[in-house]
């Protein structure tokens, strides 16, 4: 590389690092006053990006009509973030903070079908921005003006924020309740204004980030869920709550990305090395990098303690044998009255109730929540699918081995996991299973890109969807007993004490750290059997198995049952699989219904549904006794 | 003294430029009560978690029975018979009291790793006997979140001893305690060093629990050691009185 092309990729990155800035401080203002993991932060920067482009097409492709458009598209979308918080999180914020999650999953689906609403569904491709449309020339190469502007206003929005922030009243305030929320309460300052202050800003950024994009990014729907994790991203390197952390983090990560995609191929001892297919990797392997030598981000600290501790986690029950019984005596039984419809759906379920169970596992019980844990899931599909169609293994045995292969990954992923905990801890899982998904999606001699691969059946004596179910239920449900089982043994035990005091765990010999290692091996093999199974059920795989969406997805089952019980990620599983089948045959919109149902659970039983059912249950009996 | 389950020797820690504990020496002796004293930020509990793994010392030899634990993690310290309490009270509190003090028990047998035998099945009778001896076996079915902290002081003194351990270490045991609470703990776990052989050492503010509980007491200021004998002695020592009551007196 010459050196004016090394100056090119570092302006580059440097344009692209702005709108990641932004819209990272305004995730890490969020949370460090909240306390709110905001899955729906990307939605806001892509709904920036949609009402920009709307507003420019009324408004006039002029420079007074391109920078309004730019100004209210962003305080629309602050506005929404009020909406956000006074409709939803205000009513939430003394639930588990795993419920607030929730309720953030569900305002993503609806901003998704909103936009997909008002928008359609086609790529929305913006003007360039007028009277910056031209080209710069520096060292000889041509730069576009805009994305000069751009690396101007990153720098700018940092020192406005950093002048908002030591130099007002309500900057002292949201630094002060990022340290310690409880004393800013407890000193008499109204909390449920500053909150929503804060949301309103945070918004505002991520609508600006988005709505700046628009002469350089198509307006898409996909944008959601691709800019939360980058932001994720840049959050924790940089340390959540550190404005300047994000600023450090956005222009690693930029530069990063544009050299990846400036170096290009590159044969070093007679090997292909391909730069630019790193791209969708390298910031996950920065951040994992990052975590594993600062648990905390660049310029973060270690999290306040809070010092009113959640309600200690209610003892677990196991199913007692009967019902067990009963449920696999009803789903035997189930395809000798209903349809070859209702087979196939129930394949699915089981599938996916054995995800959500080894997901419950992890994140109950053993404490560890994973944004990522579709990762062991679309990896054992994979191994599946690629051992019998790549190395033409018999579907019996792909089927044996996929958990294995999902198995050690996971002894790969969790070393690195169980170093973190909390919310650094979620984001390294997500990060892992972005790394898997990029590697799936980008390697396409061995694993068909995003196409995936099909032709991938049962063997004949499987291939009726009948036989097919009950073996999805045997291996599933097999899954799902040695699961709840070991929970009960010391193993688990040790989990689950882990979970609620390292400190003792430690102090009585207990060597946690190995323990939550064996248990990531262990749901990581589980979750990959349910991902092999469900391969073959659907003789395909793609990498939709490994993305966030599927993650997400798992998170949701698992809440909407709710975390508490062990029955409840099952039953979580049966009603959203169940229900998005139902809603998606009527609706294109079946997102906004989900998320819709969602929220009103949400708000209406904060433990979940079978959490709510045995408050109302034991409430009910206390009035009759 | 060779017969010393603790010895400490010449301890230093620093944090920055602050000398927390600065060359601490004292030893104590099976079935011994020491009670380490002396004002907020002397360096007691700095002391501490230098002597459980916590903190590793600049400098300085902790002998336990004879061998240096100086960098060794608080589970291996764990391992050779050190139990401990800790200043705020730090249970296992979605479980009950009886499988806490199990747990403990689990892994001093080294007999966690199993996947699939249930876990309440084991080490019953051992737990409800150590209860019993704390008074806590009638509260044995009820989960730690839901105890009285005087109550969990005492099932932190019971998951100590299912190490039977040489060496209790006991951080602030009675803060948070109502008077008459903290002197009953005390007494308790006096009659259990003294029947079992065990040698502790606490660090307490409650002066009526050090001057009737202690056999020997040592005073730390600024971090270093200014006093140590018996309560009489150390009632008299005219160092002691000037930190505690000022030098004017």
């Amino acid at each position: 590389m010459t050196f004016a092309s090394i100056i090119i990729q570092l302006l580059n990155g440097l344009a692209a690092a702005s709108s990641l800035f932004l819209v990272s401080a305004g995730l890490s203002l969020i949370f460090g006053v909240t306390r709110i993991v905001n899955f729906a932060h990307g939605s806001l920067y892509m709904l920036g990006l949609y009402g920009a482009y709307s507003l420019i097409e009324a408004l006039g492709r002029t420079p007074l009509g391109f920078w309004s458009a730019v100004v209210v598209a962003s305080l629309l979308v602050g506005v929404t973030g009020i909406l956000i918080e006074v409709l939803v999180l205000r009513r939430i914020y003394r639930a588990p903070e795993l419920f607030q999650l929730l309720a953030t999953f569900a305002v993503v689906l609806v901003i998704k079908d909103i936009a997909l609403f008002v928008w359609g569904a086609e790529d929305l491709v913006g003007p360039r921005a007028p009277g910056l449309s031209m080209a710069v020339e520096i060292l000889g190469k041509r730069i576009p003006a805009y994305d000069l502007l751009l690396i101007a206003i990153g720098p700018v929005v940092l020192g406005v924020m950093w002048l908002l922030l030591t130099r007002t009243r309500w900057g002292a305030l949201v630094r002060a309740a990022t340290q310690d929320r409880e004393m800013v309460g407890a000193l008499g300052v109204d909390q449920a204004k500053l909150f929503t202050s804060v949301l309103f800003v945070g918004s505002v950024l991520a609508g600006l980030g988005g709505a700046l994009q628009i002469p350089r990014e198509p307006a898409n729907l996909d944008l959601d869920l691709a800019v939360i994790a980058d932001a994720f991203v840049i959050t924790v390197v940089g340390g959540l709550g550190s404005i300047g952390g994000a600023f450090l983090a956005a222009v690693i990560i930029g530069v990063a990305k544009a050299f990846c995609i400036g170096i290009g191929t590159v044969t070093w001892f007679g090997f292909e090395v391909s730069f630019s297919k790193l791209t969708l990797v390298v910031e996950f392997l920065i951040m994992a990098l990052v975590l594993v030598a600062r648990p905390y981000g660049l310029l973060g600290k270690p999290q306040a303690v809070q010092r009113i501790a959640a309600d200690p986690a209610p003892p677990l029950t196991a199913p007692s044998w009967t019902m067990a019984l009963v449920w696999v005596a009803l789903l035997v039984g189930v395809p000798l009255v209903a349809d070859r419809y209702v087979t196939i759906l129930l394949t699915d379920i089981v599938c996916f109730a054995l995800f959500a169970v080894s997901l419950h596992f992890i994140m109950g019980p053993a404490g560890m929540v994973s944004f990522g844990h579709a990762a062991y899931f679309g990896l054992g599909a994979y191994a599946a699918g690629l051992l019998f169609k790549r190395a033409g293994l018999p579907m019996e045995a792909a089927l044996l081995l996929a958990p294995l292969c999902a198995g050690a990954f996971a002894v790969v992923y969790g070393w690195f996991c169980v170093r973190l905990s909390g919310v650094y801890l979620a984001m390294l899982t997500l990060a892992f299973a972005q790394i898997s998904w990029s590697i799936v999606f980008q390697w396409d001699s061995l694993t068909g890109g995003s196409n995936g691969v099909f032709g991938i059946w049962p063997s004949a004596w499987l291939a009726d969807k009948t036989t097919y179910y009950y073996l999805a239920l045997a291996c599933c449900g097999t899954g799902i007993a040695l699961l709840w089982r070991v929970l009960f043994s010391p193993f688990g035990f040790v989990l689950r004490a882990g979970r609620d005091s390292p400190l003792r765990a430690e102090a009585i010999g207990i060597d946690l750290r190995g323990f939550q290692w064996a248990a990531f091996v262990l749901v990581g093999a589980l979750a990959g059997l349910a991902g092999a199974v469900y391969a073959f059920s659907k003789g395909s795989i793609s990498p939709s198995t490994i993305s966030i969406g599927q993650s997400t997805d798992g998170l949701i089952m698992v809440l909407l049952g709710g975390v508490e019980t062990l029955t409840g990620p099952v039953v979580g599983t049966a009603i959203y699989t169940w229900l998005r089948d139902a809603v998606a045959r009527h609706t294109e919109f079946w997102r906004a219904v989900m998320g819709g149902v969602i929220l009103l659970i949400v708000l209406l039983f904060p433990q979940g549904l079978v959490g709510g059912l045995k408050v109302l249950f034991l409430r009910w009996r206390e009035q009759r006794a | 003294m060779s017969d010393a389950v603790l010895q400490v020797e010449g301890l230093h820690k620093a944090f920055g430029g602050v000398q927390a504990v600065a060359d601490v020496s004292f030893a104590i002796t099976a079935g011994e009560m020491l009670a380490l004293i002396g004002p907020n930020g002397a360096g007691k509990s700095t002391c501490f978690n230098m002597l459980n793994g916590q903190l590793v010392p600049d400098a300085g030899i902790v002998r336990l029975a004879g061998r240096d634990i100086v960098g060794l993690r608080p589970r291996a310290v764990w391992r050779l018979g050190v139990g401990r309490t800790f200043q705020i009270t730090a249970t296992f509190v979605s479980l009950s009291v009886r499988e806490n003090v199990q747990m403990a028990l689990y892994s001093h047998a080294s007999r966690l790793r199993s996947l699939f035998r249930r876990f309440g099945a084991a080490f019953r009778a051992e737990a409800d006997a150590l209860l019993a001896q704390v008074g806590m076996l009638d509260q044995a079915e009820r989960p730690c979140g839901v105890l009285a902290y005087g109550d969990l002081k005492r099932v932190e003194l019971a998951m100590a001893l299912a190490n039977e351990p040489r060496l209790l270490l006991m951080d602030e045991p009675t803060a948070g305690m109502a008077p008459k609470e903290r002197v009953a703990l005390m007494e308790l776990t006096a009659g259990l060093a003294r029947k079992r052989n065990i040698a502790v050492l606490f660090t307490e503010h409650d002066m009526d629990v050090v001057f009737s509980q202690a056999d020997r007491i040592i005073v730390l200021d600024r971090g270093e050691l200014i006093a140590g004998g018996t309560p009489a002695e150390v009632r008299a020592n005219a160092a002691v009185r000037a930190v505690y009551l000022g030098s004017t007196h």
